[in-house]
């Protein structure tokens, strides 16, 4: 059971790493592999923004939390406005673009921050009793009060990942960004007709996505460390997550990260970190052969 | 003088000044342009899906890989001499390139890069997997007393480079000659409309799949011929940023053209071989030339030559 609390750590910041790239995937059209690197890029800004306000970890984790997201989206935009547009978005461009993006990112990361991983102290930690209820040999048991243990943190990293969900949901739904970026989603040239400006819409998806990747990686810096390789992982796995939640599919997508950030944890316990992986990605290649519109979404037409 | 005796000619001549320069060449340099050869044998298996085919895959490096471990097991735990292992290794990639490309020619587009991308992922962790063979990512080592054929130390300096230069001409010319057949011209016509090749009445997913194969058999020869002339067998040539480098080296050099894959591993080859002395950080020097390329000069070195200069270019 310990398992599925620890993987509900792991699925909430998978939800928010790729829910970046599902909505830069939904209303651009590009698939950005320099996410990871986005994702990196939280993580060691938040390093240095909490390291220059150094005295307190709970003030310098706070200002992680707001600057880190918000420097990562302003780079995003700007490679953008830079690159991107200059590609008039064509897919196949794009996607060598954001590759050669994912090394720019990568190895300044190298020169500047250096190859060691690098931690960042968490607000508050303390260790968590909850009581559990599990049907033993004896009947209904309750373990009290250590039935499950867990630190307080994780538990804020969860609740915190619920809320940046539903105020991404509120902007989406409810306001007039949301709006207009459903607006470009449906149908771009339509939306310019209408005196949307695409472009600079684009810009902001971008850099949304690219914060949103940036948020998840500054939630889990105080459990993981900040390494400039950590892009790698949550990369594959959000493209495993957006590919079987339906590419473009935002609803899908949550569905799709639960699924996986879940049964990531669980997997692993059964078989090999390296066999998980490999069946995970054959299983996800596969789907994308036979269904590639992803398992719950529709056909693009 | 017609095209044809034309690009004959050019491809002569770049033979001719591979095989002057290593007399020239001082040992470093001549050690280097041999690991130029071999890799750009790679560039242009990569070139005839990605330049001539229009399909572009993220994932060769399983090919190459194919190819290396395919000798190298063959070698070393199968004991086999080395002209059939190298055939073993041949073969393997291209069946790994039949498999795939049976699967993946599915899905066009993104779905088609992210799919080829999953599956080099996919052999990259196998290879991990079984580390008690492969020995993971430290690799393992064929001993030099292995890598000799009909009497011949293929671990000289000048054996080396003559091999290299004989199978790097072997597959130019091949790859020279096979662009102009009516195979070569149908793949170009896939390229630029695959429906109108398609309504032409060619069998165009029977095309894509033979090209898929070419494609892996001759990134398979690269890998074998790698591991056989440096000795080494490793799982790095399996890593996401080997099947990165052919994208790159074709693209600097020139995307459906002859030459443009030498080309553009020779610039690169020198220009990172700079950069490391400068800083451990070279793939920065690579992510930038992939940005500008895309953004500038889409066509490559070659390409752009075309555009300009000599429009008769293969």
């Amino acid at each position: 059971m310990l398992a599925t609390l620890e993987g509900a750590v792991i699925a909430s910041v998978l939800v928010l790493t790729a829910m970046g790239l599902s909505i830069v995937f939904g209303v651009m059209r590009v698939v950005n592999v320099a996410h990871g690197e986005f994702y990196m890029l939280g993580a060691v800004l938040a390093w240095y923004v909490s390291s220059v306000l150094g005295v307190n970890a709970v003030v310098g984790f706070v200002a992680a939390l707001v600057l880190a997201p918000l420097l990562v989206g302003l780079i995003a935009a700007a490679a953008d406005r830079l690159i991107l547009k200059h590609l008039k978005y064509d897919p196949d461009r794009t996607i060598v673009a954001t590759i050669g993006l994912l090394y720019i990112i990568q190895q300044t990361t190298l020169m500047t921050f250096g190859p060691d991983a690098r931690p960042v102290a968490p607000p508050f930690n303390q260790r968590l009793a909850l009581p559990w209820f599990e049907w033993g040999e004896n009947g209904l048991e309750m373990f009290w009060p250590w039935g499950l243990s867990i630190t307080s943190y994780k538990l804020f990293v969860i609740a915190a990942a619920a809320v940046v969900l539903l105020s991404l949901w509120v902007l989406i739904t409810r306001t007039k960004l949301g709006l207009i970026m459903r607006a470009t989603q449906q149908d771009s040239e339509t939306a310019l007709a209408f005196g949307i400006p695409v472009g600079r819409v684009y810009s902001v998806v971008f850099g949304l996505g690219a914060g949103l990747a940036a948020l998840g990686a500054v939630l889990v810096v105080p459990i993981q460390q900040a390494h400039y390789l950590m892009g790698a992982d949550p990369l594959l796995l959000s493209f495993i997550v957006v590919i079987i939640g339906g590419l473009g599919s935002l609803p899908g997508t949550v569905v799709a990260a639960l699924l996986i950030g879940m049964s990531d944890g669980i997997i692993s316990v059964f078989f090999s970190p390296t066999l998980a992986k490999i069946i995970a990605t054959f299983l996800v290649a596969m789907v994308l052969v036979w269904r590639p519109q992803g398992l719950f979404g529709r056909a693009v037409t | 003088m017609t095209v044809a005796r034309k690009s004959g000619l050019l491809h002569l001549s770049v033979l001719v000044a591979l095989i002057g320069l290593f007399f020239m060449l001082p040992p470093y340099h001549s050690g280097n342009l041999a690991r130029i050869m071999v890799l750009a044998i790679y560039a242009m298996g990569f070139n005839i899906l990605f330049g001539y085919t229009g399909l572009l895959s993220l994932g060769h490096a399983m090919f190459f890989a194919a190819g290396m471990y395919g000798f190298g097991l063959a070698i070393n735990l199968g004991g086999f001499p080395l002209l059939p292992a190298f055939l073993i290794g041949m073969l393997s990639a291209a069946g790994l390139a039949a498999i795939t490309g049976f699967l993946a020619l599915r899905t066009t587009g993104v779905a088609f890069m992210i799919v080829t991308l999953m599956f080099a992922q996919t052999a990259y962790l196998v290879i991990l997997y079984f580390g008690a063979y492969t020995r993971g990512d430290e690799g393992f080592v064929i001993q030099t007393a292995k890598r000799s054929v009909m009497g011949i130390d293929l671990t000289t300096d000048s054996a080396r480079y003559a091999t290299a230069l004989i199978l790097f001409g072997l597959c130019f010319v091949a790859l020279a000659r096979l662009v102009q057949s009516p195979f070569g011209r149908t793949l170009v016509a896939i390229r630029e409309n695959e429906e109108r090749a398609r309504m032409l009445g060619y069998d165009t997913g029977a095309h894509k799949l033979k090209a898929m194969i070419l494609s892996g058999l001759i990134s398979g020869v690269a890998g074998a011929a790698y591991a056989m002339l440096f000795g080494y067998v490793g799982a790095t040539f399996a890593t996401v940023q080997y099947s990165i480098f052919p994208l790159l080296w074709v693209l600097l050099g020139g995307a459906g053209t002859t030459i443009g894959p030498l080309l553009g591993v020779f610039f690169m080859f020198y220009l990172i071989d700079f950069s490391s002395s400068l800083t451990t950080a070279y793939m920065l020097i690579a992510g930038i030339v992939l940005v500008v390329l895309t953004m500038f000069a889409p066509q490559g070195l070659m390409g752009e030559m075309r555009k300009r200069v000599f429009t008769w270019l293969p």
